[in-house]
């Protein structure tokens, strides 16, 4: 279609760099959160985040060596080295030895600091103060550096999120509760559903036509309405708030799509096969088991893909039917919210948590992307 | 029980319960009720394939009936009835939806929503559009989608974080770090800007994180809608002079209005039942209360089930004509 006539290359380059600029409005958040996990308190608070690719201009108040370190070099005492704790590629633009006036030098300037001292800086942090007496006291003397910084990312955030056993509020908790809601809620309603989908496609019986509309109704229902009426169900039956109940609401409001979408896959399998199986002498049950269910699975998997980010990503049902009182069970989207009421400020720990949880349902997602898009096109009501 | 354990015991105990399940009551259907032998063999495999189709939906029905069905018609009991002390309730009538009625809170909601109910289905599927035709005949098109595509599985709470970093403010003599203010401040703004606390605008700041997550839903819907289009149409239409822009508007989109409409009744659906967001970014705070998190207010904070239920069915009611719609839609199609 490229070089019919009618597509001007002007045109065809409006469209990449549109898109260019579509791609790049939707990425930027998403990389925000991921580059500021990588980044210290201080960074962050200090610069933005798209800043921390380039170095940075820090300003910072450093100390000479100690006066013991001096040395006697022709009858004047020396203090020689390296402004930076750690000598790299800083590159210091101006500096001062006053806090009210941190720009008074260029790097090479030599700065008198009165009763015969001096001082010279170089660009790379390297110093070299003379006195005429000797140095006297226990601390070097203070320097007021304007430098850039390269680009520093640190692995810091994740180990105290994750792995720091000291760390109250850590997501490893949370990280294992998810994964347990997650897993059985996923699981459970994909064979239920196989098998009503299975009846509701290829069986004869009345009240077929209404049941599929009644499924697509039910498609709709917010789970808000479930809310109370399930949670006294589940305290009038005694399970109250846990794993069970929160198993069993996962599976019950899957259910409706995972029947949808696994009826409309199953009416398109060829007839063919599924008559010659019954002519053949196969029970229903052996026509679902061994046909069916393995030309199902394109299907099955887009359900279990929806039914997993939906569950993992879950907030509402984990507040209503799993947390109780004691937080023991909580889930990382709580734990989320909670780190966003208390630690409003803290972005390394609240960017580091969020996107503890982003990452399995990311990996999910650039893993399984073709069957999530087939689920989609099958999922929605046309 | 480690909860973990209790997982594994739940899937074997889940998985395996279905199975047998489904196998015992077939064979017990073929083998004992019904036995396909003896006199009455005939009837017998007609009777036992009358039941069978039962047997398969039973436990999805019952799941269906107690999880999603009654409880419609319980709230809808809740909405219009009080607890009283000790147990037990009693019919209060429309009470609860006039004291709901009376809240100025319960309107703000309203009007949130509504602003809700447009802008956002507009913009994702506009956007969604755009995305879908723009990439459609690029090389790197799939990598642009997946792109766009992507933030469909960030969790709202996820997104809500990420959306707060980029609105985040600092002291005018600070450094921003949220990335709007710093692009406000560099087009010549005065000063950094709470933006979720300006009311009417932190709606749409809101709006902005439901937009980005389903864009890439409409994206993709629109993307195969577009795909679908007959060739010739668009060849003909190229053949008498038509411009990209007539061809877009003229010939694609009068062909895939019924897909547009998919995709907006979706994305309507979601907005309705939008909690997270307001939930994790103001919690209703600032004037940017919604249906679903007033709800959520009344039902466990302030415990007041009455009106709670009855908001509730507010939500219920707004879903219904789409419910209707859609129902209707599946009868036809499957006459």
């Amino acid at each position: 279609m490229d070089n019919i006539a009618g597509t001007k290359s002007g045109l065809t380059w409006a469209v990449h760099i549109s898109v260019v600029l579509l791609v790049v409005l939707w990425v930027f958040p998403t990389v925000g959160l991921l580059v500021s996990s990588f980044r210290t308190a201080d960074q962050i608070s200090t610069s933005g985040w798209w800043k921390s690719m380039l170095p940075s201009e820090q300003s910072e108040t450093l100390r000479t060596a100690a006066p013991s370190t001096q040395v006697l070099e022709n009858g004047i005492y020396v203090i020689s080295g390296n402004l930076f704790e750690r000598p790299g590629d800083f590159e210091i633009s101006v500096w001062g030895i006053k806090s009210n006036d941190i720009a008074a030098y260029q790097p090479g300037d030599t700065a008198d600091m009165g009763d015969g001292v001096s001082i010279t800086v170089q660009v790379n942090g390297d110093y070299r103060m003379v006195s005429t007496g000797e140095f006297s006291g226990r601390r070097g003397e203070r320097v007021f550096a304007t430098a850039k910084t390269p680009p520093e990312f640190t692995l810091q955030n994740y180990y105290n999120v994750l792995f720091d056993p000291a760390n109250r509020e850590g997501m490893t908790k949370a990280f294992f509760n998810t994964l347990t809601v997650t897993i059985p809620a996923t699981v459970i309603p994909i064979l239920i559903a196989a098998f009503a989908a299975y009846a509701l496609a290829w069986m004869e019986f009345p009240g077929r036509a209404l049941l599929v509309a009644a499924v697509v109704g039910l498609l709709v229902v917010p789970l808000q309405l479930a809310l109370i009426p399930l949670l006294k169900f589940h305290n009038d039956i005694g399970i109250g708030k846990g794993y069970l109940g929160t198993w069993m609401a996962h599976t019950g409001f899957g259910l409706p799509l995972a029947i949808y979408l696994l009826r409309n896959y199953m009416v398109g399998l060829p007839r063919d096969i599924i008559e010659n199986a019954r002519v053949d002498g196969a029970t229903e049950f052996q026509i679902f088991v061994k046909i069916i269910l393995p030309l199902s699975f394109p299907a099955l998997a887009s359900f279990a893909i929806f039914q997993f980010l939906w569950t993992w990503n879950d907030l509402l049902v984990a507040l209503v039917f799993l947390i109780d009182s004691t937080g023991e069970t909580t889930v990382m989207t709580k734990q989320i919210v909670e780190l966003l009421g208390t630690r409003g400020g803290n972005w390394e720990i609240l960017a580091t948590s969020a996107f503890v949880s982003i990452a399995v349902p990311l990996c999910v997602f650039f893993a399984m992307q073709r069957y999530l898009v087939r689920g989609l096109l099958a999922g929605s009501v046309k | 029980m480690n909860p973990a354990l209790q997982g594994l015991f739940t899937i074997i105990l889940g998985v395996g319960g279905c199975i047998g399940y489904f196998y015992f009551s077939n064979q017990f259907l073929d083998k004992v009720l019904f036995p396909a032998k003896g006199p009455n063999a005939g009837r017998n495999i007609n009777r036992a394939n009358m039941v069978r189709p039962w047997l398969f939906l039973f436990p999805a029905l019952a799941l269906l009936g107690l999880y999603l069905a009654y409880p419609v018609f319980e709230t809808l009991r809740l909405s219009v009835s009080e607890r009283v002390s000790g147990g037990g309730s009693k019919f209060v009538g429309f009470a609860n939806y006039s004291q709901m009625f009376g809240e100025p809170k319960f309107w703000e909601a309203m009007g949130n929503n509504m602003l809700w109910l447009i802008f956002v289905p507009a913009m994702s599927t506009a956007f969604g559009l755009l995305a879908a035709q723009l990439t459609d005949r690029i090389k790197w098109g799939n990598i642009a989608k997946s792109l766009i595509f992507m933030p469909m599985a960030i969790s709202f709470v996820g997104a809500a974080v990420i959306f707060k970093l980029v609105y985040d403010t600092r002291p005018i003599d600070q450094e921003q770090i949220g990335i709007l203010n710093a692009i406000y401040l560099w087009f010549g703004g005065d000063a950094p800007q709470t933006w979720l606390t300006i009311p009417l605008w932190n709606n749409f700041f809101l709006m902005v994180v439901l937009i980005w997550i389903q864009t890439g839903f409409a994206m993709v819907i629109l993307s195969a809608a577009l795909r679908g289009i007959p060739e010739d149409t668009i060849e003909a239409a190229i053949i008498d002079g038509a411009n990209p822009f007539q061809i877009f508007f003229k010939i694609k989109i009068p062909q895939i209005v019924g897909t547009i409409v998919v995709v907006w009744t979706t994305i309507t659906i979601v907005v309705l039942k939008v909690f997270d967001i307001v939930f994790a970014m103001t919690n209703g705070q600032w004037e940017t209360q919604v249906l679903a998190n007033y709800m959520f207010d009344k039902l466990f904070r302030a415990n007041d089930w009455g009106v709670g239920s009855a908001s509730a069915m507010i939500i219920m009611l707004l879903v219904t004509p789409i419910l209707v719609w859609n129902v209707y839609n599946v009868r036809k199609e499957m006459k």
